[in-house]
């Protein structure tokens, strides 16, 4: 037998011969989790490539707010003045006023110039300049997504990660069943009911939380009483937010964490005698979170939404609000505004995301 | 040949020749799994003990349930297999002993050096760091002592202090499983199981490896398993061998004479396939086997090697083979050695 | 006639293993009782839907021609009280069934279209136009559907078929990417570089080798596009971008919730048509989820 052509415990175990091995060829299996990923930038690279991408993205917004509100409206004047009496050459004077005259090209660069520089145009509901109303309905709104946004995915990720541990357990059914009810519900009508059941009451039992708004007016609007008085008035628009949005966290992370679960490196750790918790939140959570993370932020556009018509049912005065009110009319610009923001602070947030991404994932991160 | 037969019971493998204290006695080690209604059987049957500082190869084809066999010992073979039999670790049945019981002895009594290390190290946790979390876990040491002892350990085995941080995909293959051995050493333990150790790297590195391994082992007297599809492999690690086919032991015995006087027509078959250590055809099929090891489900009456057997005689396909004492060291379950020893 | 006959009898060829599968299918179907139950509910509301108008007239759902009480509770004669201008609440919501399903699907279809169409052409021209199809794709991801679609509605005025625009134009993303995906898989088959072989353009390829093999796909995604395209028809209605004579769910809730529902605690008014929206919503989306396990082998066994 020819067996013994290398002896057991042969020599080159030295450092030197380390640096030397060859890489492993790529095969199937192990190497793909790495291998799957985009190839790997350098970070001024990778930020400059994101960066652009956002920029572009911006400025297909912009278009598509050029084309929506400036090119298809047949006739704005006619929009704008619908229901008043007005004479034909006032009408006239108020296309010249719009620039409605000039070629198409030369309205969307004054268009473009305006938008970067801040100038949304000027509501014909509120008479007043569109930057400066949706400044001033921008914080409600970030206060109460914002709240809404990390409630949800809180609750969605834990529920999600618990469930997907045991997926097919009773927990597992009971999450994913609620959360499906959950999804498949109305948002505004949610409200609806949360705001009967908990504001107006039901027959004999009236509500206990306040019906809409910020805050009350008849309270002092500085201090703790008023910042206890927005908080109670949170409550309902952020619990139906939460509501429709945390579904979402639930399926991304249960099915990133059953992804992971035939993963070798879960039979490592529970090999060296963690417990499933402890097996499931340092091994499993980590890497079924990063991935998730891209999708969590993709999600945003759907609490947006939600926001919309929560802010409607429950008048609370952010932008959503600001939107209904301005497609009541309809009032253009005003719209083209809260369109505008709404995209521009999606793109914002899909950026952080990639960004947040690379720190995180040792796997992308440059070294 | 009666008495024979009946003289072999389950433990037949007198592996506990060896000098030392019995660390490990596994009795009767069976494994099922479930596929809906149906039941599986991966492993049928396994006895052996070891040593203090034994070293045991296990030998086979992929599918033979070597691998499951491993993982069984520290109820390590997943939620869908259900294992009986007898795991005695240091006098106590882990695989009746409490959760708590049972994972003090993993990894601080027995580790494993998992296969193919890019997987069996998490992604995105730097190597220290998981070195770090068994010595923590099983109170050996601080976080701060830890750390130090760790270094040292992925040090012995060549990986530089200045690289302890780095993350598992930083690293090469033979790397990687450097980084493995010396996490299965992280807590002295008594008991090393290597499941296919060398089996995603190329040649080179697999000699690497296996020295490396064997220099620790011979070091610090820890008993070790190594489970591989390459007879040769094992019998430069391994003191003794084990052969393993659907799910049983079909021949044990010394290492040197196992692989130079193979007396179960598979074992055979095993040690012309593979010549020499790390070649390329222990990728395949071993060359002088026709057909496929059978299915875990499809294991029907009699010997389970019969259909693929050069020597099978018409009693094969009646009985099932036990494993018989050969000599005083070696067993084989074969009718053929049965009526041989039988005639002698 | 005779150009007709080749692919026919090609077909013909191939259609003893498409009904096999076709069989397999329904078998695995069968044996997910939530699809089950998602089939049911919709198969109640469909045969709900089409048999509405036997029963309802226009005397009863016309404002200016019932007579009920305003906002009356629940009674024998009105199983579910009335509405404000004292039209029965459950005539209203069979009825509404009709629009509020008709939306949904030819929203659908619309998205269908739009989606299959980019896809399938971004997935064949694998050069500028695919990349620059993808991009478009990604950007429109980005943007948050909800305001597009209100500014798309509004700016189109009011009605239903500016919100069925509205809807395609804003969910056909999610189609594209996935019919995409897959008439790169179609593509590299050898079928396709066949007929590649012996001559056929690229319109011939898309339409006889691509799309017959990416319509399953299609269809199966119709499912879940259509549960969103309802909900977002609700939304958009509510909002008051409907038409206010008409009636459906949306619209219903809308007058439910700005014509003092609440003040008159008129729980019977505003509890069913949500309630009908969730039924059928989920209806889809189990019946989707049960389609798209049954063709992933990946995710099978999963609950």
């Amino acid at each position: 037998m020819t067996v013994s052509s290398v002896a057991p415990g042969a020599d080159g175990v030295g450092a030197d011969a380390v640096e030397a091995e060859p890489v492993p060829p790529p095969g199937p299996g192990p190497a793909t989790a790495a291998g799957r990923r985009a190839p790997r930038l350098p970070w001024p690279g990778y930020l400059g490539t994101k960066l652009v991408g956002a920029v572009v993205s911006f400025f297909v917004v912009l278009v598509i707010g050029f084309v929506l509100f400036n090119l298809m409206p047949a006739d704005p004047v006619r929009t704008m003045t619908r229901g008043r009496p007005v004479s034909p050459e006032q009408m006239a004077q108020l296309r010249v006023q719009l620039g409605l005259n000039r070629p198409v090209w030369a309205r969307f660069l004054s268009y473009l110039n305006d938008t970067v520089h801040g100038n949304l145009g000027y509501s014909w509901q509120y008479q007043q300049s569109v930057g400066s109303l949706v400044m001033s309905r921008l914080g409600p709104t970030l206060l109460l997504m914002g709240t809404s946004f990390l409630i949800s995915v809180v609750l969605g990720l834990w529920l999600g990660m618990r469930s997907g541990w045991r997926a097919g357990s009773l927990f597992d059914r009971l999450t994913s069943g609620t959360a499906l009810a959950l999804w498949s519900v109305p948002t505004f009508w949610l409200g609806m009911i949360l705001l009967i059941v908990f504001s107006v009451g039901i027959g004999p039992v009236s509500g206990i939380l306040p019906a809409g708004g910020m805050s009350d007016p008849t309270l002092s609007q500085t201090g703790m009483v008023h910042y206890l008085d927005v908080a109670r008035h949170l409550i309902l628009p952020a619990v139906t937010l939460v509501l429709v949005a945390y579904a979402q966290y639930v399926t991304i992370m249960r099915s990133s964490i059953i992804e992971q679960l035939g993963s070798p490196y879960l039979l490592t750790a529970r090999a060296k005698g963690l417990s499933d918790a402890a097996v499931r939140r340092k091994h499993a959570a980590p890497n079924a979170l990063l991935p998730s993370m891209t999708m969590i932020f993709m999600q945003l556009g759907l609490l947006v939404s939600g926001a919309v018509t929560v802010e409607t049912v429950y008048s609370w005065p952010g932008l959503g609000y600001l939107t209904y009110e301005a497609l009541k009319i309809p009032d253009l610009p005003l719209l083209q505004g809260t369109f505008i923001v709404f995209s521009a602070s999606v793109i914002i947030m899909n950026l952080l995301a990639d960004l947040l991404y690379r720190v995180l994932d040792p796997r992308v991160r440059a070294t | 040949m009666i008495g024979i037969e009946t003289g072999a019971g389950p433990g037949a493998g007198g592996t506990e020749a060896q000098a030392g204290t019995t660390l490990l006695d596994v009795r009767d080690l069976r494994v099922t799994y479930r596929q809906g209604s149906r039941e599986v059987p991966a492993v049928r049957g396994v006895s052996f003990s070891l040593g203090r500082g034994d070293t045991l190869g296990v030998a086979g084809e992929s599918g033979s349930g070597k691998s499951t066999m491993a993982l069984s010992l520290l109820r390590l073979a997943g939620a869908g297999a259900e294992v009986s039999g007898e795991v005695r670790y240091d006098g106590e049945d882990l695989l009746t002993a409490r959760w708590v019981k049972l994972r003090a002895v993993r990894w601080a009594g027995a580790s494993v050096v998992f296969q193919g290390a890019m997987s069996a190290l998490n992604p995105v946790r730097n190597v220290l760091d998981q070195i770090v979390e068994p010595i923590v876990l099983h109170q050996q040491a601080g976080p701060r002592e830890a750390e130090r002892r760790a270094a040292r350990l992925l040090e012995s085995v060549g990986i530089p202090a200045r690289r302890t941080r780095a993350y598992p995909h930083e690293f090469s293959g033979g790397q990687r499983q450097r980084v493995m051995i010396a996490m299965a050493l992280a807590c002295d333990p008594d008991l090393v199981i290597a499941d296919e150790p060398t089996t995603a790297l190329d040649v080179m590195v697999q000699a690497q490896i296996l020295g490396l391994l064997a220099e620790l082992v011979r070091e610090s007297r820890v008993a070790v398993i190594m489970i591989s599809h390459d007879l040769a492999v094992l019998s430069h690690a391994c003191d003794r061998l084990a052969v393993m086919y659907a799910g049983r032991f079909v021949e044990t015995g010394p290492s040197r004479q196992v692989i130079e006087d193979p007396r179960h027509p598979y074992t055979r078959a095993l040690a012309q396939a593979f010549p020499t250590i790390g070649d390329p055809a222990s990728r395949l099929a071993p060359s002088g086997l026709a057909g496929d090891p059978p299915r875990p489900s499809q294991i029907g009456e009699g010997c389970s090697f019969a259909p693929r057997c050069a020597v099978v005689m018409d009693s094969c396909r009646g009985r099932d083979p036990e494993l018989w004492q050969v000599d005083p060291e070696r067993t084989a379950a074969c009718l053929r050695v049965l009526s041989e020893e039988g005639a002698a | 006639m005779t150009a007709l006959d080749a692919p026919a009898a090609a077909g013909a060829a191939v259609r003893p293993p498409r009904f096999e599968s076709a069989r397999r299918f329904a078998r695995a179907f069968l044996r997910r009782r939530s699809g089950i139950a998602g089939l049911a509910v919709l198969a109640a509301f469909t045969v709900l839907a089409l048999v509405a108008p036997l029963f309802i007239g226009p005397d009863q759902l016309d404002v200016t021609r019932v007579n009920g009480p305003l906002l009356a509770s629940p009674s024998a004669h009105y199983p579910l009280g009335t509405d404000q201008a004292g039209r029965s609440v459950l005539l209203m919501l069979i009825y509404g069934s009709r629009e509020s399903l008709r939306v949904g699907v030819i929203a659908t279809l619309l998205t269908l279209v739009i989606g299959s169409g980019i896809g399938i052409v971004a997935g064949h021209y694998g050069g500028l136009v695919g990349r620059l199809l993808m991009h478009l794709t990604d950007w429109f991801i980005a943007l948050p559907g909800m305001p597009l679609a209100i500014s798309l509605a509004a700016v189109l005025g009011q009605g239903e078929t500016s919100i069925t625009i509205a809807i395609a134009v804003t969910s056909w993303t999610g189609t594209a990417r996935l019919i995409r995906a897959q008439t790169l898989a179609v593509e590299a088959r050898p079928f396709v570089e066949r007929a590649r072989a012996l001559g056929a353009g690229h319109g011939q390829i898309m339409q006889r080798q691509v799309l017959p093999n990416v319509m399953p796909l299609i269809l199966v995604s119709s499912t879940l596009t259509i549960a969103g395209a309802m909900l977002s028809e609700a939304t958009l209605t509510f909002l008051g971008l409907g038409d206010p004579t008409s009636v459906t769910w949306g619209e219903m809730l809308n007058q439910a919730f700005f014509n003092g529902a609440f003040t008159a605690d008129a729980w019977w008014y505003i509890l069913p048509p949500g309630l009908a929206i969730l039924l059928v919503v989920l209806g889809f989306t189990l019946v989707g989820r049960a389609v798209e396990t049954v063709l992933d082998p990946r995710m099978q066994e999963r609950p």
